[in-house]
């Protein structure tokens, strides 16, 4: 293995006399790094992969590209340290340009910590942070889906407005948990609405039935979940159960991903309310990915992070070849977001100085099952967020990039 | 020290000296720091015969101690490593005080339960950063003087202090304190009966090898510029047990082997994902039930067979 590694480095090299421009050893390596087994394969894993390497084939197809790009993954099992460790092995030895994904906060910010030291280039789909362009931001990052100030927001406001007042917190007892009860208590608050009481379950959680009759007794209006994967889907079925939402409480998902609903069916998650970067069914375009996507899949249809992965490599791409190079990672993210961002799943869109890429939220609603026409048809609209509205305005950030 | 083992040792510190040349420093000093962590098992279990199953807990709160140290309170490398260690000996003098006073399963589960209640801590305190972890721990300058940002240099660094913790471990065990450890393990009530405390002997060398551990947990920490919940999670400690029992329990240089063989296979067979679990579990099932001493346990007693034979051979040519 090694020693196949130094072979095609060194037939890199040589190449690399002979081309024009100067990419390091020759090519662009794409890592894509997420979880490719575990509680987070389906939203992204293997998907994520296939949407990079479908980036690459398209943007080969519409104009002349480098002839060797090549696409390679690893499984990080959601652990920062497993993570930080496939980050600097393919940084020092095995020459990845730009790295891909990487859903879990924790990870995410191991990785975004390397990439700054390496002066290399990190794009996030997967990962929800706000941290990541805020205190935690770099020149060599940018975090492109979404992010946990923008679900809060979405969220949060949508519901308050549409006369949910009373809230009730069921928070993951970790970080991110913390800070997305933390996002949403403050737009709910701010909305005129009101947070009774909230509860932290250990994470990973299993039985929910204690924290829920708790939030069961709070007479609260809005049950919101802060929390994610597996513990959400755990969390919706036990208020199932416990007959919750047909008590005329509702439940507000603050993550949740098309294949959290498909997991749950459209019986146990029918009404769930949350705050979403793209969706399969929404244009033609969009259409035409899902059926490619879903029959390289297991007919899982992509979610919002695939779509932004293909997005990230499209835009990162064009960068790198109207620069000719990918050797300096901050060179090549300072191009990124000088040009628009425009491709045919996310549209038209900017990069902003603290590495936030902008675009268009929507809010949905999973829909009943009589409303469902087809396989995955789960979502109606119920909102678009503008662009200039959806995300944290750079000067609340603190990111120290923007001055 | 035996003739035997000046070689053997010299020849292993020779070609761990000169593997950086063909292998990535960063895995090597993961090797090495599992390797020092899975001595300190060692130490409890093949010497003195005490089953910890909570090793992580020194392993994973020296890495935090030394993290915090070096990240937030600004202290040189040298000191946050040895905050980490000193944290880890006073956490060994805590749980050793409670566990030595039961043995085999009461004692493996006594030490699960501590180690349990350090993760909640560590899960819950705000100074280790919950699921985040440490991150962006910095490598500052040696003594003041020894640049390790590079990766190489810093190989030699930790090399050292194996060599170190291994050569410590070795003076112990081959010390009349070390002899009276392994009268504990063969017979503990006649070990008694000679008038030794044993209480007192089990407790230091439960704190040598938590002190040892934490060391190997604090130089990773720094190795990787992260400290996080995996190293003191229970999942840890089993997989110490599984290198010390893959490489040779009770032989000098077992977890050196045990450690070389299950990192590697965690680091070459990742792209398998979850079935590392299932490879390593049957490489386990494998060594247990056909190399019952371990892969040096073997060796060693191959060794020692030939040398019997050869012993015989030459008596009967005397007859």
């Amino acid at each position: 293995m090694r020693m196949k590694c130094l072979m095609i480095a060194a037939a890199a090299c040589l190449a690399a006399g002979a081309a024009e421009a100067q990419y390091s050893n020759g090519n662009i390596k794409i890592g894509v790094m997420n979880d490719q087994s575990g509680t987070y394969a389906d939203l992204a894993g293997p998907g994520s992969v296939w949407a990079a390497k479908k980036a690459v084939a398209d943007f080969c197809k519409a104009q002349k590209c480098h002839d060797k790009i090549e696409v390679i993954f690893a499984d990080h099992q959601n652990k920062p340290d497993i993570g930080a460790g496939i980050a600097r092995r393919w940084y020092d030895v095995e020459q990845v340009d730009v790295m891909v994904d990487v859903p879990t906060s924790s990870v995410a910010l191991a990785v975004n910590n390397i990439t700054k030291e390496k002066n290399k280039v990190f794009l996030v789909s997967g990962a929800a942070s706000s941290d990541l362009t805020g205190k935690a931001c770099t020149p060599n990052t940018i975090h492109w889906t979404y992010d946990t100030w923008a679900l809060a927001n979405g969220t949060g406001n949508a519901i308050v407005k549409t006369g949910g007042k009373t809230w009730f917190f069921l928070t993951a007892d970790y970080a991110f948990g913390h800070a997305l009860e933390r996002d949403t208590a403050a737009v709910v608050e701010k909305n005129g609405g009101k947070v009774v009481g909230k509860v932290r379950h250990p994470f990973p959680g299993q039985d929910f039935s204690s924290f829920l009759l708790q939030a069961q007794a709070s007479k609260a209006q809005i049950i919101g979940l802060a929390n994610a994967g597996a513990d959400t889907t755990n969390a919706i079925k036990q208020a199932a159960e416990f007959g919750i939402v047909a008590a005329g409480q509702n439940l507000a998902g603050l993550l949740v991903f098309l294949t959290d609903v498909h997991s749950l069916g459209l019986k146990t998650a029918q009404g769930l309310i949350f705050t979403e970067a793209w969706y399969w069914d929404m244009n033609d375009a969009n259409r035409a990915f899902a059926k490619e996507f879903a029959a390289a899949n297991r007919d899982i249809h992509p979610s919002m992070v695939h779509a932004g992965v293909y997005s990230a490599v499209t835009h990162y791409l064009k960068a790198v070849h109207a620069l000719g190079s990918d050797a300096d990672g901050a060179k090549v993210v300072a191009k990124m977001k000088e040009m628009p961002t425009d491709d045919k799943l996310m549209g038209k869109g900017k990069i902003r100085a603290d590495g936030r890429k902008i675009h268009d939220m929507y809010l949905f609603e999973v829909k009943k099952p009589a409303e469902s026409k087809k396989p995955w048809d789960y979502y109606k609209l119920r909102a678009t967020i503008p662009a200039d509205e959806a995300f944290r305005p750079m000067a609340e950030g603190g990111c120290p990039l923007v001055k | 020290m035996k003739r035997n083992d000046v070689f053997t040792f010299a020849a292993v510190l020779a070609l761990l000296a000169v593997l950086p040349a063909a292998i990535y420093p960063l895995f090597l000093m993961k090797v090495l720091c599992f390797a020092l962590f899975a001595c300190a098992f060692n130490l409890l279990i093949g010497y003195v015969g005490l089953l910890s199953f909570g090793h992580a807990m020194f392993f994973g709160f020296a890495a935090y101690v030394s993290g915090h140290a070096v990240k937030v309170w600004g202290w040189p490398t040298e000191a946050g490593i040895l905050a980490g260690t000193g944290a880890a000996a006073l956490l060994g003098v805590a749980a050793g005080a409670i566990a030595i006073r039961r043995q085999g399963i009461y004692f493996a589960m006594v030490t699960l339960a501590l180690a349990q209640m350090v993760f909640f801590y560590c899960h819950q305190a705000p100074f280790t950063g919950g699921e985040d972890g440490i991150q962006a721990i910095p490598r500052r300058p040696l003594l003041g003087v020894i640049d390790i940002t590079n990766d190489t240099v810093f190989y030699y660094v930790v090399l050292a202090i194996f060599t170190f913790g291994f050569l410590l471990i070795y003076r112990v065990i081959h010390s009349p304190f070390g002899q009276v450890l392994k009268a504990i393990r063969e017979n503990e009530p006649r070990a008694i009966s000679l008038g030794y405390r044993v209480d007192r002997y089990k407790l230091l060398a439960f704190v040598l090898s938590a002190a040892l551990a934490g060391l190997a947990g604090a130089t990773k920490a720094i190795v990787f510029k992260i400290a996080s919940l995996t190293d003191v999670a229970w999942q840890m400690s089993g997989e110490v047990v599984l290198m010390t029992l893959v490489g040779g329990m009770g032989t000098v240089l077992g977890p050196l082997v045990g450690a070389a063989v299950i990192v590697s296979m965690q680091n070459y067979l990742a792209r398998f994902g979850e079935w590392v679990l299932v490879i390593q579990g049957a490489i386990f099932v494998t060594t247990v039930l056909l190399l019952r001493r371990g892969i040096v346990g073997e060796i060693v007693a191959a060794f020692a067979r030939r040398a019997l034979r050869r012993g015989k051979d030459t008596a009967q040519d005397a007859d």
